[in-house]
């Protein structure tokens, strides 16, 4: 099936393991108040384009890729499922490591099952999901997203069940997401999965305005500045340390 | 074997001259990590801060602090001079003090007087009137033989950069030859070379004769020279010490005689590692003390200076000596090349900081250790001064022993050399075929008077044939233009310490080269793709275009447009190779203009792909700024479709990126956390 897609980056390199091909899909529920790429929002925007099409991109140079592989990002890779299925397929035909990006805002516990098993066979052609958790607060995530935040850890537990290995990505916004109580409430949580392989705290940044500007857009985190990146460390380890408490208590 | 010698293992190298030989059979490829490096000593710190002072004065003073206007420079013209004597371990600089640049009328005397007069100097009447009178420079050389065409192409800028007032450098000595043999076995060499040409007097013989004595006077005044300093070269060196010196006594010879464009130093590291390797054995040196003697000889190369003028300094975006020192690489026997003295090398960066000189270049294989693709890559990210070239790709060409001169010119040390050709100007090549030679920014008919396009909108088969064919003209000119340059530059400025470095028999380069290759390819390309209507002036010559709708663009790994890129590069080559070239050198060309290309741009008119009058080309064979939208990969995927075999001169390409887009920090990210968990 054919995605729907914003545009395509030949040299990722902070989209998972090694050096990547991203495809970055059209089209996200969410709309994160920090946000980089409010130009991948719209649902009907975009290239229609075919697995093999962009597969074919991927082979011109893939020499590059070596040690690195394929990573979905966009917008929202799991509103395309079918999509994803055809180009992970042509994917592991070849042997190349695939990579979602995703918020997770896709799953619902409760969908129906045609999906659920469209998405039990997409993970089966996943070697990687880095899951963005926003926020570990039902009503927090809610103000800073527009969406709730239920179906999305119930995704992570979903591909732990699933055994499929996970990054958690978190973004640090300084007076927004940084408050301790609730990293470590999120390491908490993350702590709880046993598929979790790594922990990537996201400083937040201010290089994704001039995109609203273009776009005509109001920026909602004017006058925020970024995070300090010494004082990311420090929250990191407030998230390490809920994760180190709950490892104890499940005497991992 | 002889005692300085000693421990080595020999081979064909003890019986003849063979450095590479003596390379292959001694040197040991170091896995290791940089754990083993020293840091700077007091003494590489105070003269340092020397170096930094004199920099900081020379600033002051307005570029230049001082420059010699009475003493022509000879390798024996100065006396020696020191920053400081008694903490200095490699001496030796080109005049009689440091920052004092020398004067070498030799190439042409108005540019030596202009790079004096631009500085508020002015040279000694006397002399002057020398070189006007008495002693012919290969400047005036170039113009008593040139035609009115190579003169109008000249001005107008559609060939640009010709090496016919200034050295034409690129030319890289094998100046190890002078550690490994000590002067006196290098004269035998050339003295048995002289007596073993051809006895029939052609003129290539007289000339061989004529050049084979004068490099046996440079050999003779190198001698002297070091003696100045208190050194003696006319035996091997004994340790690593004098090796080091040795080898910068061949290098200081040659830039105390020539101010070429590109003044390299070719691949000395692993070679001297075996010296190294030997002093460490037998304790004759500590690893600090082996780490100063680079670092000293570092910094010589560092105070490398010429006397330029502002619009030099111009068309190379400041005032480079491209003091290219290649290192690593893989041997043909498939070991790798790295040594403790490749890391040496690098390290001199952290210990004195970073610097643009010398060129510090990697020769990159797949197959280098990973502990000096981790420590490259260290290097880059905190110092950004370090240059990669691809290995793999010209050692199929070149073999194991070959070093870069200036950015990307290959070849085998001492058995190679290239005649620099500067470049033609391909965009206005393009201008030129579409307004029947004349010139879109000074309405002259340079070119011939072949019929322009005509009608309101630009057809590709049309343009093609008619850019092929200026391209051709273009090509004929340019390489007579540069076979006149050439023998008159043999004729009045022989390079006789870097030619007494070589071997009898070279294997001369004709380089070529060009500028503005992503422009013509994505000019082409709109033609081809959109609609592109010209715009005429009064007098009917074309000199902007309207173009309407979208074009595939060179940068984005798309075939429709690197394909003609790779043609416009074939075809140029193709009508190179026709042509007689000076001393049957091989023709060769290169895209490389990384600092000219915004003079070029400044010449050049409005042209099809939207770039407007004056705007700088892309440098090299990058693609235009802001064109390739596809990131780095698919960029960097378009260039090396470049075909090598009509670029053999090299291919290069600059490419900058925030260290955020490289990877996230270490101390932020490790990227395992059960190694965050445990930290």
């Amino acid at each position: 099936m054919q995605g729907r897609i914003h545009s395509l980056e030949s040299f990722g390199t902070v989209d998972g393991p090694g050096t990547r091909f991203v495809v970055f899909v059209q089209g996200c529920p969410m709309r994160c108040a920090y946000c980089h790429n409010p130009d991948t929002w719209d649902m009907n925007g975009g290239t229609m384009m075919e697995p093999a099409e962009i597969f074919e991109q991927y082979l011109r140079n893939k020499d590059f890729y070596k040690n690195g592989g394929i990573t979905v990002t966009g917008g929202e890779p799991l509103m395309q499922v079918d999509f994803l299925i055809d180009l992970f397929t042509i994917a592991k035909e070849h042997g190349v490591h695939t990579c979602i990006d995703s918020s997770g805002i896709a799953y619902k516990p409760n969908a129906n099952s045609e999906w659920l098993a469209k998405l039990d066979h997409l993970m089966e052609l996943t070697d990687l999901v880095m899951l963005d958790i926003k926020h570990i607060d039902p009503e927090k995530h809610k103000e800073l997203t527009s969406q709730p935040n239920d179906g999305i850890l119930a995704f992570a537990k979903y591909l732990d069940e699933k055994h499929v290995d996970v990054w958690i990505r978190h973004v640090v916004v300084p007076g927004i997401t940084d408050d301790d109580e609730y990293l470590y409430k999120l390491g908490y949580f993350i702590g709880g999965l046993s598929n979790l392989k790594a922990l990537d705290a996201l400083p937040y940044h201010t290089m994704g305005k001039p995109k609203y500007e273009k776009l005509g857009m109001k920026y909602k985190l004017e006058g925020v500045e970024p995070m300090d990146k010494n004082k990311l460390i420090e929250k990191k380890e407030v998230i390490l340390n809920g994760i180190r408490a709950r490892r104890k208590e499940l005497g991992r | 074997m002889r005692p300085e010698w000693k421990d080595f293992v020999g081979g064909k190298w003890d019986k003849e001259v063979n450095v590479r030989d003596f390379i292959q059979r001694n040197y040991h490829p170091y896995d290791g990590d940089e754990s083993f490096l020293a840091g700077p000593t007091q003494d590489t710190k105070d003269l340092w801060a020397q170096v930094l002072d004199l920099q900081k004065q020379e600033r002051e003073a307005g570029g230049v602090l001082d420059m010699d206007t009475k003493v022509v420079s000879t390798i024996t013209s100065h006396g020696p001079g020191y920053l400081d004597k008694s903490k200095e371990k490699i001496v030796g600089f080109q005049t009689d003090k440091p920052f004092k640049r020398s004067l070498q009328p030799y190439g042409g005397i108005r540019m030596a007087e202009k790079a004096c007069s631009d500085n508020g100097y002015e040279v000694d009447p006397e002399i002057s009137e020398f070189f006007s009178t008495h002693r012919k420079t290969h400047n005036a050389g170039c113009f008593d033989a040139y035609n009115q065409e190579m003169r109008a192409c000249r001005s107008a800028h559609i060939i640009t950069g010709l090496p016919d007032a200034y050295g034409r450098g690129r030319i890289i000595g094998d100046y190890r030859r002078v550690a490994l043999y000590g002067i006196d076995r290098l004269i035998e060499d050339k003295q048995e070379q002289k007596d073993s040409t051809g006895r029939v007097m052609t003129d290539d013989v007289i000339r061989l004769r004529e050049e084979l004595s004068e490099q046996m006077t440079a050999l003779k005044l190198m001698k002297e020279m070091a003696a100045s300093y208190g050194c003696d070269i006319s035996k091997p060196a004994s340790n690593v010490q004098e090796a080091i010196q040795a080898t910068y006594f061949g290098y200081l010879c040659s830039v105390k005689e020539q101010n070429g464009a590109a003044m390299s130093l070719g691949r000395t590291s692993t070679f001297l590692d075996i010296y190294a390797e030997r002093d460490l054995a037998n304790g004759t040196f500590t690893e600090e003390q082996i780490q100063e003697f680079v670092d000293h000889f570092i910094m010589k190369l560092r105070c490398v200076k010429f006397a330029r003028t502002p619009e030099y300094n111009q068309i190379f975006a400041g005032d480079p000596v491209w003091v290219t020192e290649s290192l690593g690489g893989v041997g043909v026997d498939g070991r790798h090349m790295v040594t403790k003295m490749s890391f040496r090398y690098l390290h001199t960066l952290e210990n004195l900081g970073p610097s643009p000189e010398p060129n510090l270049t990697v020769l990159w294989s797949t197959r280098l250790p990973e502990n000096w693709k981790k420590y490259c890559a260290k290097m880059s990210i905190t110092t950004s001064s370090i240059q990669y070239e691809n290995d793999d790709l010209m050692r199929v060409v070149h073999g194991d022993d070959y070093a870069i001169a200036c950015c990307v010119s290959s070849m085998v040390v001492g058995k190679e050399m290239q005649f620099f050709g500067a470049r033609a100007n391909l965009a206005k090549c393009l201008l030129y075929a579409l307004n029947g030679g004349v010139d879109e920014v000074s309405k002259k008919q340079v070119g011939p008077k072949y019929r322009p396009v005509v009608g309101d909108v630009l057809d590709y088969d049309d343009v093609m044939d008619k850019f092929i064919d200026m391209m051709e003209w273009q090509a004929d000119v340019y390489v007579n233009t540069l076979n006149i340059i050439h023998y008159m530059h043999d004729k009045y400025c022989y390079e006789r310490a870097e030619m007494a470095l070589h071997d009898r028999d070279v294997k001369r380069y004709f380089a070529t080269g060009v500028a503005g290759l992503s422009i013509v390819a994505d000019s082409l390309s709109a033609i081809k793709y959109a609609k592109v209507e010209p715009i005429r002036d009064e007098d009917g010559v074309i000199v902007d275009f309207k173009t309407t709708g979208d074009f595939p663009k060179y940068g984005n790994d798309d075939d429709r447009v690197d394909e003609i890129a790779q043609m416009i590069v074939h075809k140029f080559m193709t009508a190179v190779r026709r042509h007689h070239t000076y001393r049957n050198g091989i023709p060769t060309t290169s895209i490389l203009t990384i600092t000219s290309n915004v003079t070029y741009g400044k010449a050049t008119g409005n042209t099809p792909d939207g770039r407007k009058k004056g705007q700088p080309f892309a440098p090299g064979a990058n693609p235009m700024h802001g064109r390739d939208t596809h990131g780095a990969v698919a960029s960097l995927s378009s260039v090396s479709k470049l075909p090598f075999n009509d670029a053999q001169d090299g291919i290069s390409n600059t490419f900058t990126i925030i260290p955020g887009a490289l990877g996230k920090e270490d101390k932020v990210f490790a990227g395992d956390i059960e190694l965050d968990l445990n930290k």
